[in-house]
């Protein structure tokens, strides 16, 4: 049996409601134990003096009142376990949510975010299986057979024998068989995705199948694909069945060889009848908690590997040794100070090259930088590094003298407006999005920052302005739209040091030349670093930075760059050949 | 109600197959309480202390019924499994053969491939239908009149009290915990389409929540989310636990019910002691029938959802349908576009408003713009995914409506931005533009293509999107598509959008040798090499702004050149 190590850890965190469970149901069995011995003795009585109303009604009174009780156990029991796993998720997804949160957009953008989304919802759930099914019925098939033994072997230690020597046979064969069925298993359910996966190709290229006129021939392919995958999967399905066989098996023959040893010892006047039939009433129950163990095992097993995802993002975050620094900011200091660069490094966890690579510079403050260099040079890495999404693995990024790191992480972003080249816009509406960046905003002040970006003619168009839902739910913005709103939040941010990416590149020619003056309105007395393509926008820095493969190529202004030899000089013949 | 017909309906094919399960999952019940009432049966007679060989009925019994149990549970395991899988074939085809004509004008806001998982996900979700939903009520069924027989045999009395026992452990238990469960069945689905807003939130905007300080507020909404939920779950496991529990009781109801009523015919002496005794070993047994109940409960609703969820989907009329009686297909291949307007359903802004022009037979046309000037609404127009809201598109003068929409498709050979690669072989998914075609003619297509390099890697794995291939491998099957369709019209919509600018250059290159004397159209926002093109229409927010060829447009000195400028002052 799987018991996986994290999902033990948190159970040994919540002891509390699974004793109380395990309790439960260990007193639910002893009532099954005086259900059965109350059956067995009305039973006998029936035989022996089916007129004694006297003493059957009672017994039958007792009967009723041991069922109810067992009821009552059962349900205590699966409740207080309940209430343990609740307790367990709640935990485990505040956790979760706090370590991605930890990790930070460098670690959010590396994966999959669907499926970071999947384990942070789906993945937490499917542990519910685990705690509120499997954890109580391996406490049950521990405790009752064990407890159905002590009671049947003072009345006929035989019988008790016969289901010592069959018991083991269960969890015996449970994982002999279910070993080899496991790895069947996992091959069917491979096949089973790749077919399912092979059905949402059809669906997702469609549209494909249409333009080349064959989306009609190739349903005989999706028929023939899941005829297949039907007979193999049958193939696989009734070796593994096998073991439900066996462990059926050995349950009903256990039931049988008790029933005629029993018979034979009744027939012979060895054994009282009352025993009898109080033995044969507990020989099921016996066999069903073990059996259901596999059952529930399989309930839980969707929770094991849900946990091993989990744990592999809350190992992740606490292997962080990110310092949370403690200094506060204030927006004058980080207008005045200039932000020095020394030696700074960075390689992405995994690689071997290092994506920048002794990078140093000084951004004096209230100056315009633009970085430029060929994709992949290390841009966004720079860009990363001073956003505090990862940390330098070597050299240094400091605010005068002192590390970036030593301020409070609130404290620096407080200071930081950031227009990325993706920006993300939140399921919310556009109000909503614009005041996080200003959430006491007056109308007039987001108006205006409308105005700069550009937007706000658009805005007004749409029939419920400002209170337009974005997102899935609502109207979808295109790249341009996006980018400019993200603008209008720099504006309404009005933060001393800003940066920007390629902020303008999803717009048409009319609106670039339109917001090209805003822009250098935004830019005004801000430190600021940008990361852009075009001569346009670099012509006018302070300061352009060539980088290529992670190190600073050519550094200096427009005037100084054109007169040298390299990179830059390359750059601005060919865009002028290609005029 | 309707729904859960429609749905059944899907599964009649294999009404006999599932009959045949069900008839063996009862058996296997049955033996169930066979080997308990011989058991009962034997240990009681042998009480009596009679001579051994009395008991060998009941010996055998025993034997038979306990090997008979394991074995029809095997084989009702197999059947109602291979069943289950031709139900999936069948409802994977039925959804394919009703989404098709919908694709892809109806399945517009279906686009993301999240969404699509979904529906695959609901498919599969159904499968269970059977054996799940349909298979547990009718063994249930069957065992209750099995009961009712054996138990009503002795005293009709004791028989009707089982039943009334039965019905409440299997209809009234699990409508009870159901319904009690309802409400917040439903609170939980909403709070967790909540949570899924907010972590795709948190997941993709993890950024500028840093950033804007806001990661707290949105953290403790999720958690105040969770908690809210965790809530609800709580309440439903709180009628959940009871359902075991109750059926348990109905159980003891039951022996109880037969006690009193049968007791006062054992004492007349019209039953023995003897048959009570195995009668009630029965109907014990007999509740192992109506445990999965409120699951199938559960799952019917379940299953409700995502069919509904199907038959909303596939419900929609299909935007394109082919004429009754198509038009022959015209001789020439010319393009005429006239006074053309399209608005998709739900904008308020036209994507196109009165466009005209044309692209005469061997002619080549580009359409240039800034993104969303409504370009790539040509293209859907043209191979007939929507249809125009005015205006008309004429192909060798007849106007494409009237035509067979395969009909027109198999003429126009399509490259657009994203190529479409079927996880498949790299033969399989050239095969889709030339069905018929040899080994010969996929190799030339790929040499002519520019990758030739993949002559021996036909039976190769494609990968899923076509992941196995680069970028530009892509691009380039996508023209060997191309000129096997052979087509005498092309659409070129972004084709080389994706690619890096020597990639791009090369591909433009192959582009223009094999479309020679074919009627070209290119649609694109990136103004590269424009002098290739007889003619340029300039298209913004839906509308021609300017047309002509490229040196006029330079010399006009607006909108296309400003365009022009902004792209060529570009450095990187």
């Amino acid at each position: 049996m799987n018991l996986d190590r994290n999902l033990i850890r948190l159970l040994k965190e919540e002891k509390q409601p699974f004793i109380l469970s395990g309790l439960f149901g260990s007193l639910g069995t002893l009532l099954l134990i005086c259900q059965a011995w109350t059956l067995g003795g009305i039973i006998e009585l029936v035989f022996k003096s089916p007129g004694n109303d006297n003493r059957i009604i009672p017994l039958a009174g007792l009967f009723a009142l041991f069922s109810i009780l067992r009821m009552l156990m059962g349900w205590s029991g699966s409740q207080a376990a309940k209430r343990g796993t609740l307790q367990i998720r709640k935990k485990l997804s505040l956790r979760l949510s706090c370590a991605v949160a930890d990790l930070g957009p460098a670690f959010t953008r590396s994966e999959q975010s669907g499926r970071l989304v999947t384990t942070m919802l789906k993945g937490v759930e499917s542990i519910d299986a685990y705690f509120s099914q499997f954890i109580p019925q391996l406490f049950l098939a521990l405790l009752t057979p064990l407890i159905i033994l002590a009671a049947v072997f003072p009345s006929d230690w035989i019988t008790g024998t016969i289901l010592v020597l069959t018991a083991p046979l269960i969890p015996f064969f449970m994982i002999v068989i279910g070993k080899s069925a496991s790895v069947a298993t996992q091959k069917q359910w491979t096949t089973m995705s790749r077919m399912s996966g092979y059905f949402l190709d059809m669906l997702e290229g469609l549209t494909t199948l249409k333009l080349f006129a064959q989306a009609k021939a190739r349903r005989d392919g999706i028929e023939e694909a899941s005829e297949t995958f039907r007979l193999s999967t049958m193939k696989v399905l009734k070796i593994a069945f096998l073991s439900s066989l066996t462990l059926e098996l050995v349950s009903t023959i256990g039931i049988a060889v008790a029933a005629v040893s029993i018979g034979m010892r009744l027939t012979s006047g060895v054994m009282p009848f009352r025993p009898a039939v109080f033995i044969l009433l507990l020989i099921p129950d016996f066999y069903l908690t073990l059996r259901q163990l596999g059952t529930k095992f399989h309930a839980g097993m969707e929770g094991g590997s849900a946990s091993k995802e989990i744990h592999e993002i809350l190992d992740k975050a606490s292997s962080l040794n990110r310092l949370p620094g403690s200094l506060e900011l204030t927006a004058e200091k980080a207008a005045e100070l200039p932000i020095v660069i020394e030696n700074l490094s960075y390689a992405f966890p995994g690689s071997s090259t290092r994506a920048l690579d002794g990078v140093s510079c000084t951004l004096r403050p209230g100056t315009v930088t633009a970085l430029t260099g060929p994709s992949g040079a290390g841009k966004s890495t720079f860009m990363n590094l001073l956003l505090r999404f990862i940390e330098p693995d070597e050299g240094s990024l400091s605010l005068n003298t002192v590390p970036v790191g030593k301020y409070e992480q609130k404290a620096w972003y407080r200071n930081i407006a950031w227009v990325p080249q993706h920006p993300f816009l939140f399921n919310a509406t556009i109000s909503e999005n614009l005041l996080m960046a200003r959430p006491g905003a007056s109308p007039e002040q987001v108006e205006t920052a409308l105005r700069q970006a550009g937007l706000l003619e658009m805005i007004q168009s749409l029939p419920d302005g400002l209170e337009t839902m974005i997102g899935e739910q609502g109207a979808r913005l295109s790249g341009g739209e996006a980018q400019r709103l993200s603008l209008a939040r720099a504006f309404l941010k009005d933060a001393p040091i800003l940066l920007l990416d390629e902020p303008t590149s999803h717009t048409d020619p009319l609106l670039e030349t339109r917001l090209r003056v805003s822009m250098a309105e935004l830019m005004r007395g801000r430190t600021v670093v940008m990361i852009a393509h075009r001569l346009e926008s670099i012509r006018n820095a302070d300061l352009i930075i060539v980088l290529d493969h992670g190190r600073i190529v050519q550094s200096g202004t427009h005037e100084e760059l054109s007169s040298y030899e390299g990179f830059y000089h390359r750059a601005i013949l060919s865009s002028m050949e290609a005029a | 109600m309707k729904t859960f017909l429609r749905l059944a309906g899907l599964t009649r094919p294999f009404a006999w197959w599932m009959l045949l399960a069900a008839l063996i999952g009862f058996a296997t019940i049955g033996s169930g309480i066979g080997l308990l009432m011989t058991s009962a049966w034997l240990i009681s007679r042998a009480s009596l202390l009679p001579p051994i060989s009395a008991l060998q009925f009941g010996i055998v019994g025993v034997r038979v019924f306990g090997a008979s149990r394991g074995v029809l549970r095997y084989a009702e395991r197999l059947i109602s499994h291979d069943t289950t899988f031709k139900i999936l074939t069948r409802l994977r085809l039925w959804f394919y053969d009703a989404i098709e004509p919908l694709a892809p004008a109806r399945l517009a806001s279906f686009k993301s491939a999240d969404l699509l998982k979904r529906i695959t996900d609901d498919i599969q979700s159904l499968e269970n239908i059977y054996s799940r939903v349909l298979a547990p009520p009718l063994t249930a069924m069957l065992v209750t009149a099995l009961m009712l027989y054996l138990v009503g045999v002795w005293s009709p009395l004791a028989a009707l009290g089982v039943l009334a026992c039965q019905l409440l452990a299997g209809i009234g238990v699990p409508l009870i915990t159901v319904r009690a469960a309802k409400g917040t069945a439903r609170g939980i689905m909403a709070l967790q389409a909540e949570q899924q807003l907010l972590a795709v939130d948190m997941v993709q905007g993890l950024g500028e929540l840093h950033v804007f300080g806001m990661l707290g507020t949105h953290l403790d909404r999720m958690h105040e989310a969770e908690e809210k939920k965790l809530d609800l779950q709580k309440k439903s496991a709180f009628f959940e636990g009871l359902q075991e529990s109750l059926c348990g009781l109905a159980m003891n109801a039951a022996v109880i019910w037969i006690l009193w009523s049968m007791l006062p015919m054992v004492k007349i002496g019209t039953v023995s002691g003897i048959t009570l005794t195995a009668v009630i070993f029965g109907v014990i047994a007999s509740f192992e029938a109506f445990l999965p109940l409120t699951g199938s409960m559960q799952h019917l609703e379940a299953d409700i959802r995502a069919g509904e969820r199907l038959f909303e989907i596939i419900d929609a009329e299909a935007e394109v349908k082919a004429p009754d009686h198509p038009a022959p297909l015209p001789a020439g291949h010319d393009i005429e576009v006239n006074d053309l307007s399209f608005t998709y359903p739900g904008s308020t802004r036209p994507a196109i408003e009165g466009l005209s022009f044309i692209v005469p037979q061997g002619g080549r046309t580009a359409i240039v713009g800034p993104s969303g000037a409504g370009k790539s609404t040509i293209t859907s127009l043209l191979v007939r995914f929507w249809n125009p809201t005015g205006g008309s598109i004429c192909v060798g003068g007849s106007n494409i409506t009237a035509l067979d929409p395969e009909g027109v498709r198999r003429r126009i050979a399509v490259v657009s931005q994203r190529t479409y690669l079927f996880g498949q072989s790299i033969r399989d998914n050239l095969l889709l533009a030339a069905p018929g075609a040899g080994d010969q003619e996929l190799k030339a297509a790929l040499s002519a293509a520019g990758i030739a390099n993949l002559h021996d890697r036909l039976d190769d794995w494609a990968g899923q999107h076509g992941m196995n291939l680069s970028g530009g491998e892509r691009q380039r099957l996508a023209i060997a598509r191309m000129i096997l369709q052979d087509a005498p019209i092309i659409v070129l919509d972004e084709a080389t959008a994706n690619l890096d600018a020597v990639t791009e250059q090369a591909v433009l290159e192959t582009i223009d040798k094999v479309s020679a004397g074919k009627t070209l159209l290119a649609i694109t926002h990136r103004l590269q090499h424009m002098e290739r093109f007889d003619r340029i229409v300039v298209l913004n927010e839906g509308k021609a702004v300017e047309e002509g060829c490229h040196k006029e447009l330079l010399t006009l000195n607006g909108f296309y050149a400003g365009m022009w400028r902004l792209q060529h002052e570009t450095m990187l």
